[in-house]
């Protein structure tokens, strides 16, 4: 089988120079991004800082009363490394005075609903730094629809998209990401206790495997159940995550009536005139 | 062939600006003049980037377009390799790259196999050239492939019987696939191809592969320079924009082809003869049709 190694020299030169590139095609110098003391978000300030510079690198901590106070710590102990600008908006008075009046909400309204605090904040603060927002959602995380839509997945460009977090893991080792920080146990801290995996119900390194051969090797979901390397269920239960998630990576359907839809047949590269 | 000096520009062109473009061309073709170079070759699509999509009309130029005028003015100094959209007869859009020399366009090659697969979508939005052709030239007989052509080893066994000396190819490619050692995986079979090529048709290949960003996509560099029997002559760095000067060796291919006389040993009547029966089963398959 295909291997998941990847050369983390090379692609370290490869995603600072889309982040160098990207930005300043964009006609901007700057990049502001949320730090949430996870790898993710480490690896994309570490990577940030060495393409244009900690001098244009600005991290948001923006956490919630109910946040590890180990989140806070590792976010710092990257801006520290780092030598990046930082700040920290608590966001618990907007939560909670909006959930004062939908008291009932469920962990999962209260946790996108901090997602998407964030990310008004961190947009709030692009416009006031001249900053792009860089984001941090890894391939596992977008291909499982495991990030909250106009969330944490808002941003306007992401070097770690095409990075499965296994490989996150490796380029973050490789770049000397602090390991108490690299090798924790990813958790999206929305609330007391909560793990990816234990939600999730497999662990990253299961789930890269299935995702990287039936996505980037290409395998039908029959062929890896028959070679007996995965039971059925944990395969099909990853497919239904992928297939079910598709909608959170395509902008919204639009209805067709004209002769040159948006993205249907009105194709313009992104980097159009750029 | 004559002895020469080829430079090969490995560029980043900037996507859908053909005048930003145009004077880029005209900086390294400076560059390249400065440096004793007398052939200069450009990447595909080199005045206009790659991922163009519904920008192809609105960048397309036809063969005799004013705004190719400096750059065959420069080709009276130093003969040029252009990768460009051409716009030909019946409005028909083509990827190509126009070989300039002595003040002309004196051949254009039209990019005959349009890769529409994976991250490519070319035969939406361009119209495949019809022909793979060996031209004289005052540095000696060349052919272009572009890109994909070379992904078709037909093709550049069409070049090489049609007596190529030099084989030249634009490239725009984007990277693909974790490397070990290159930075992507198809870095490292173009490097298999390119060495090949040089090796079983003893002659020398140009690969001139760009480099930079479009739409996040990475475009690799490591354009080479290969001998007649398969060495690496000169190579460009990988991920960088690159200037790299070579100097093409007649001794060095009379040598190729004396110890490797592969060419002189080729059975295109056998080929021919196979091909026509492969074509018949084919049509027979299909019904009728040739696909």
């Amino acid at each position: 089988m295909n291997s998941m190694q990847i050369d983390c020299e090379a692609v370290r030169r490869i995603l600072t120079g889309f982040i160098d590139n990207e930005v300043r095609k964009a006609g901007f110098a700057r990049v502001i991004l949320g730090l949430s003391g996870g790898v993710d978000s480490a690896l994309a300030a570490y990577l940030a800082a060495e393409a244009l510079g900690a001098e244009q690198v600005t991290a948001l901590l923006m956490p919630y009363r109910t946040s590890n106070p180990e989140s806070a710590a590792h976010a710092a102990l990257v801006v520290k490394a780092l030598g990046i600008q930082s700040l920290s908006v608590d966001i618990t008075p907007m939560v909670d005075a909006y959930f004062g009046l939908f008291p009932d909400a469920d962990t999962m309204r209260r946790g996108n609903k901090m997602a998407r605090e964030r990310m008004t904040i961190l947009f709030d603060h692009s416009a006031r730094l001249n900053a792009l927002v860089l984001g941090t959602s890894n391939k596992t995380e977008l291909l499982l629809g495991y990030g909250t839509l106009y969330g944490d997945m808002a941003s306007a460009l992401n070097p770690l998209g095409d990075l499965y977090k296994t490989q996150v893991r490796q380029l973050a080792r490789h770049l000397g990401i602090p390991p108490v920080i690299v090798e924790k146990q990813p958790s999206a801290d929305l609330w007391v206790g909560q793990t990816d995996e234990a939600e999730l119900g497999f662990t990253y390194e299961e789930v890269d495997r299935v995702l990287y051969l039936l996505v980037d090797c290409r395998y039908e979901v029959p062929d890896l159940v028959t070679q007996g390397a995965f039971s059925e269920e944990f395969v099909r239960a990853v497919y239904r995550k992928v297939q079910g998630s598709q909608y959170k990576r395509r902008l919204p359907v639009i209805a067709k009536i004209s002769a040159r839809t948006i993205d249907r047949d009105f194709r313009y590269p992104r980097d159009w005139g750029r | 062939m004559r002895r020469s000096r080829v430079a090969v520009a490995q560029i980043a062109p900037v996507l859908g600006d053909v005048h930003k473009n145009l004077a880029l061309h005209e900086r390294v073709a400076r560059e390249a003049i400065a440096q004793a170079a007398n052939l200069l070759i450009f990447p595909e699509l080199s005045l206009t980037g790659y991922f163009l999509k519904d920008q192809v009309p609105s960048v397309a130029l036809t063969e005799g377009a004013a705004l190719l005028d400096p750059l065959r003015g420069l080709s009276q100094r130093i003969a040029m390799v252009v990768g460009f959209v051409e716009e030909g007869s019946g409005h028909r859009f083509h990827n190509a790259a126009a070989y300039l020399e002595g003040g002309e366009v004196r051949h254009i090659h039209r990019k005959v196999y349009l890769p529409t697969y994976g991250i490519f979508d070319e035969q939406r939005y361009l119209a495949a050239g019809g022909a793979v052709r060996a031209f004289e030239t005052a540095l000696g007989r060349l052919a272009i492939l572009i890109c994909e052509d070379m992904w078709h080893p037909a093709a550049a066994g069409i070049a090489a019987w049609d007596g190529a000396e030099i084989l030249i190819c634009p490239s725009a490619s984007p990277g693909r696939g974790p490397g070990a050692g290159q930075p992507f995986q198809n870095a490292s079979t173009w490097e298999r191809v390119v060495r090949a090529y040089g090796d079983l048709f003893t002659c020398y290949v140009l690969y001139a592969n760009r480099v930079g960003y479009e739409d996040g996509a990475c475009f690799w560099g490591g354009s080479e320079v290969v001998g007649p029997t398969g060495e690496t002559v000169e190579k460009a760095a990988y991920l960088e924009e690159a200037l790299v000067v070579a100097e093409l060796d007649p001794g060095a291919l009379r040598r190729a082809r004396i110890a490797n006389p592969l060419l002189r040993d080729e059975r295109l009547e056998l080929t021919q003869r196979e091909l026509a029966r492969i074509l018949r089963l084919r049509e027979r398959a299909a019904g009728g049709q040739v696909d």
